[in-house]
C-alpha cells in the first residue's frame, strides 16, 4: 500500500479524527476554508488541478502542525471518469469521510452583448458536472453509512438569471437545485446537505476582466468562518456573508416584467 | 470474477456495502466495504478485487474486540460469521472440526449434551473460533490449560496469494504458531479442528471469598491455582482495593444427564422472571459513573464478605459478559475501552498499584478490575507470561479522552519497564515503539518476514496492524 497511509495521523478510540475532502482547494475559499478544518483538527484530502498551488498550502499547514493533516491529489474537475477509482483511494487513505466540500469553480465575466459557448461549457463543466460527479460517488457512500455532511458551494448567482451573465447563473442554479434534490434524498438517512450562497468574495474572480465593483464582499477568511458555521450548525442553505440573505429576498421577488428591464 | 459479468456486479456490490462498523466497546467505528463470504472461493474473489482496487482486507468474526483489530477504514472487511458450519463432530473422541465463523455458542451448545466441553472459553460466548484462534485467547484457567492454540489440532486457511494451506504443530509448523495469535494478518483461517475436554457433568463448583487488598489478591491467585480448574479475581478500583475471588472446579460427582442438556445451562432471560434482560443494561446506565460504579462495587464486596461454595452452569460461570446483554451499552455514547496488562509475579503488585493509585488520583477510576493467572506459550504475538493479568475498564467521555489517553501511555510505560505484556484484542492506545519493545524487533522481523511469504502484496492490514506495526 502506498507509504503516505503510515504518515496520515489515525484514529483510536481516545484520539478520533475527523476527515474531510476538499475539491477545489487552492482557489481563494478553498485554501481559507482547508487551513480553517485543520485547524479544527480534521484530516484533509485537498484537490485541485494545479500541484503548484496544491503542494505549498499542503506543506504550510502540514508544517504548522507538525503533522500530515493535509494529503494533495491533482485532480482536474472535469476528469469525470477518475472520480471513483480517486474517490475510493482517498478514503482508503484517509480512513473514512465526514466531510465532503465542493468549491471548485470558475467564472468568465462576458460583456452584456457577448455569447461566449466555449466559456459557458467549460463553467458548466466545472461548477456543475464535476460537482455532480463528486456527489454520485459521495452520496451512496454516506447513505449507507448513515452520516457525513456534504457541503457545496454554490453561489447568490443561481437564485436568479440575470443580464450580466446566463451561463454562470446556470451552472449555479444548476448546481443549487442539485443539492436540494441530493438533501431531500439524503436527510431521511442521516446526511447533511448544506448549500453555501457565497455573494461577493475576495478572490481572483473579482481580478478578472469585466468583473463586477466589489459590493458587501467579505473577505476568502471571513467566508471560510461562515462556512465552517454552517457546518457545525449543520444547516441545509446559507449565504455568505448573512447580509445576502436579504439582498436575495429582494432581488428574488422583484416581477420579471421589471427585472428584464434592469441593468444588472 | 473471470467474466465481465461479475466484474461489474462485484464493483456494484462494493458501493452498496460501504457500512460503518463498530468494535465491542462503541468506542470507535469505521467505514468499510463488508463482504460475507461464504465458501474459500469467494474469499480470494475478495484478495483479487482488493489487489484491483488498491484496497486493503480486514477480517472480522463478530467484531468482539476491544479495539480496532476488526476495524479497516475506508477499506475492504471479509465478515466471516457465514461461514458457520460446525463441519464434524466426534462424541467419541471429542474433536470437532468447524468452520471458523461458528461461535463459541455454537460450539459448547453443539458439545456439552455428549459430556464435552471447550478447554478455553472467554467471558462472552459470541466470538467466533476464527477470532479467537486470531486473538488467541484464553479464560480463567490460562495458568493449566493455556491458550486455545495449544487445543488446536489443524486448522486451513486461505492466504492472500490463493493458496490453500493445512496447518499443524507439525505441519507447517511456523504458520501454525503464527497464524494463531496472528491478529488475521497472515491469511484466512477457514476451517479449525479442536480437542474438546471430557467433564462429568453440567455443573461447576464455585468457592468465592473476599480480598482485602491487591497484595491479598494477587497471592490468592497465586496459591489458589494449583488446587483449582479455573480461578478469577474482581477488583475494586474506585473506593478501595476489596476484591473478590471465584475459584472453580469440575464437578465429577453429579452425573445428572440433564443438566448438560443446553435447555438447561442457558442463561435466563428475565430478570426475577419479569424483566426481560434485554432492557437491563438502560437500568445500568444511570450507574455507568464514578458514584454508581462505586456503589455498586461497595454493594457487591458487602455481599461477598462471606466465604461461601456454591455450584452453577458452566454456561453461567464462563459467560459472565452475557448475563446482561448489550452490557457494553450502558457505557455511554463514547463507549468504553478495556486496558489488560500481562505482568511477571515479581513485579505485578507494585506496578499495579502505582496503576491504581495514578488513575484514582487522575480521576479516572476504572470501574471494572479483574486478574487472572497466567502461563507462557509458544506463539509468536503471544500476550501471555508466568504471571498475572489485570483487565481495567474505562469509560470514554467527551472530556476525558486525552487525559485518558495520556495516563494509558504511561501506563504502557510502566508495563514494559516491569518486564509485562499487552493483548492485541484488547488495548487500543499501545504504540507502534511500545509493540516493538514488548514483542523484541527479532519477534518483529519474524512475523514480517512470514507475512512477506503469505501476502506479498501487503493486502491483509486492520486499523490495529497500522497502529502496532505502522
Amino acid at each position: 500500500m502506498p507509504e503516505k497511509q503510515t504518515t496520515i495521523p489515525r484514529a483510536t478510540p481516545l484520539t478520533p479524527i475527523k476527515k474531510a475532502i476538499v475539491v477545489g482547494a487552492s482557489g481563494g475559499i478553498g485554501a481559507a476554508l482547508a487551513r480553517h478544518l485543520a485547524q479544527e483538527g480534521y484530516v484533509l484530502a485537498l484537490l485541485d488541478c494545479s500541484e503548484h498551488t496544491l503542494n505549498p498550502l499542503c506543506d504550510e499547514i502540514n508544517q504548522t502542525y507538525g503533522e500530515m493533516r493535509a494529503v494533495p491529489y491533482e485532480h482536474d474537475a472535469t476528469a469525470y471518469y477518475k472520480v471513483p477509482d480517486l474517490f475510493r483511494k482517498i478514503v482508503a487513505d484517509l480512513g473514512g469521510l465526514d466531510l465532503f466540500v465542493y468549491v471548485a469553480g470558475v467564472i468568465y465575466f462576458p460583456t452584456l452583448d457577448e455569447f461566449n459557448f466555449s466559456e459557458d461549457h467549460k463553467m458548466i463543466e466545472v461548477n456543475l458536472l464535476g460537482a455532480m460527479a463528486w456527489m454520485s460517488e459521495v452520496a451512496p457512500v454516506f447513505q449507507s453509512m448513515g452520516g457525513g455532511q456534504i457541503v457545496g458551494v454554490s453561489s447568490v448567482a443561481g437564485d436568479r438569471g440575470r443580464i450580466g451573465n446566463p451561463g454562470y447563473n446556470t451552472s449555479k442554479a444548476g448546481f443549487t437545485c442539485y443539492l436540494e434534490a441530493l438533501r431531500n434524498r439524503l436527510t431521511r438517512h442521516g446526511v447533511n446537505v448544506i448549500t453555501i450562497k457565497p455573494g461577493m468574495v475576495k478572490t481572483q474572480m473579482l481580478d478578472l476582466p469585466n468583473a463586477p465593483k466589489p459590493m458587501l464582499a467579505v473577505t476568502a477568511e471571513q467566508a471560510a468562518q461562515g462556512i465552517w458555521k454552517a457546518i457545525q450548525k449543520r444547516k441545509q442553505v446559507a449565504y455568505v456573508s448573512s447580509l445576502w440573505r436579504w439582498v436575495m429576498l429582494v432581488l428574488t421577488h422583484i416581477p420579471s416584467v421589471i427585472f428584464r428591464r434592469l441593468s444588472f | 470474477m473471470t467474466t465481465l459479468h461479475n466484474l461489474i456486479s462485484t464493483l456494484f456490490i462494493m458501493k452498496n456495502s460501504f457500512t460503518t462498523l463498530e468494535n465491542f466497546g462503541h468506542s470507535m467505528s469505521a467505514p468499510s466495504y463488508r463482504f460475507i463470504p461464504r465458501t474459500s472461493e469467494e474469499i480470494y474473489e475478495a484478495f483479487q478485487l482488493a489487489k484491483k482496487s488498491e484496497l486493503t482486507v480486514t477480517l472480522r468474526g463478530a467484531g468482539r474486540s476491544y479495539n480496532d483489530a476488526a476495524l479497516n477504514g475506508g477499506g475492504i472487511v471479509l465478515d466471516l460469521t457465514g461461514m458457520n458450519q460446525i463441519i464434524e463432530w466426534n462424541a467419541n473422541s471429542g474433536v470437532v472440526q468447524c468452520e471458523a465463523g461458528v461461535t463459541l455458542e455454537q460450539l459448547w451448545q453443539k458439545v456439552l449434551p455428549d459430556g464435552w466441553w471447550p478447554p478455553v472459553v472467554s467471558g462472552t460466548m459470541t466470538p467466533t473460533l476464527g477470532g479467537c484462534l486470531g486473538a488467541n485467547i484464553h479464560g480463567k484457567n490460562n495458568f493449566r490449560m493455556g491458550t486455545i492454540g495449544e487445543h488446536v489440532t489443524e486448522f486451513t486457511a486461505v492466504l492472500p496469494t490463493g493458496a490453500e494451506i493445512t496447518c499443524s504443530p507439525k505441519k507447517n509448523a511456523d504458520l501454525f504458531y503464527s497464524m494463531i495469535s496472528g491478529l488475521g494478518m497472515l491469511g484466512v483461517i477457514t476451517t479449525v479442528t479442536l480437542q474438546m475436554k471430557k467433564i462429568d457433568s453440567g455443573l461447576i463448583e464455585v468457592h468465592a471469598w473476599p480480598t482485602r487488598t491487591l497484595e491479598e489478591q494477587i497471592n490468592s491467585l497465586l496459591e489458589g491455582a494449583p488446587n483449582y480448574d479455573y480461578i478469577v479475581g474482581w477488583l475494586d478500583t474506585i473506593t478501595s482495593d476489596h476484591g473478590q475471588i471465584h475459584a472453580a472446579n469440575y464437578v465429577h460427582d453429579d452425573p445428572d444427564q440433564a443438566k448438560m442438556q443446553v435447555s438447561y445451562q442457558t442463561l435466563p432471560d428475565r430478570l426475577f422472571g419479569v424483566m426481560p434482560k434485554s432492557l437491563l443494561h438502560y437500568f445500568m446506565t444511570p450507574f455507568a459513573n464514578n458514584l454508581g460504579w462505586g456503589a455498586v462495587n461497595i454493594a457487591k464486596y458487602i455481599t461477598s464478605l462471606r466465604r461461601h461454595t456454591f455450584r452453577q452452569s458452566h454456561a453461567a460461570f464462563h459467560f459472565l459478559l452475557d448475563y446482561v446483554p448489550n452490557w457494553e451499552l450502558s457505557y455511554g455514547r463514547n463507549g468504553l475501552i478495556q486496558y489488560q496488562s500481562f505482568l511477571p509475579k515479581e513485579t505485578a503488585l507494585q506496578t499495579w498499584t502505582e496503576m491504581l493509585a495514578t488513575s484514582k488520583k487522575r480521576g479516572m477510576p476504572s470501574y471494572l478490575g479483574v486478574t487472572k493467572r497466567h502461563r507462557p506459550d509458544d506463539f509468536l504475538l503471544s500476550h501471555a507470561l508466568d504471571g498475572f493479568s489485570l483487565a481495567l475498564d474505562f469509560k470514554v467521555t467527551g472530556r476525558n479522552r486525552a487525559k485518558l489517553s495520556a495516563m494509558l501511555q504511561e501506563f504502557d510505560q510502566m508495563v514494559l519497564d516491569a518486564g509485562g505484556r499487552f493483548y492485541f484484542a484488547k488495548n487500543s492506545e499501545t504504540s507502534a515503539e511500545i509493540t516493538r519493545t514488548f514483542l523484541g524487533e527479532e519477534t518483529v522481523a519474524r512475523f514480517k518476514k512470514l507475512k512477506k511469504r503469505t501476502d506479498p502484496n501487503g493486502l491483509l492490514e486492520s486499523d490495529l496492524y497500522r497502529r502496532i506495526f505502522g
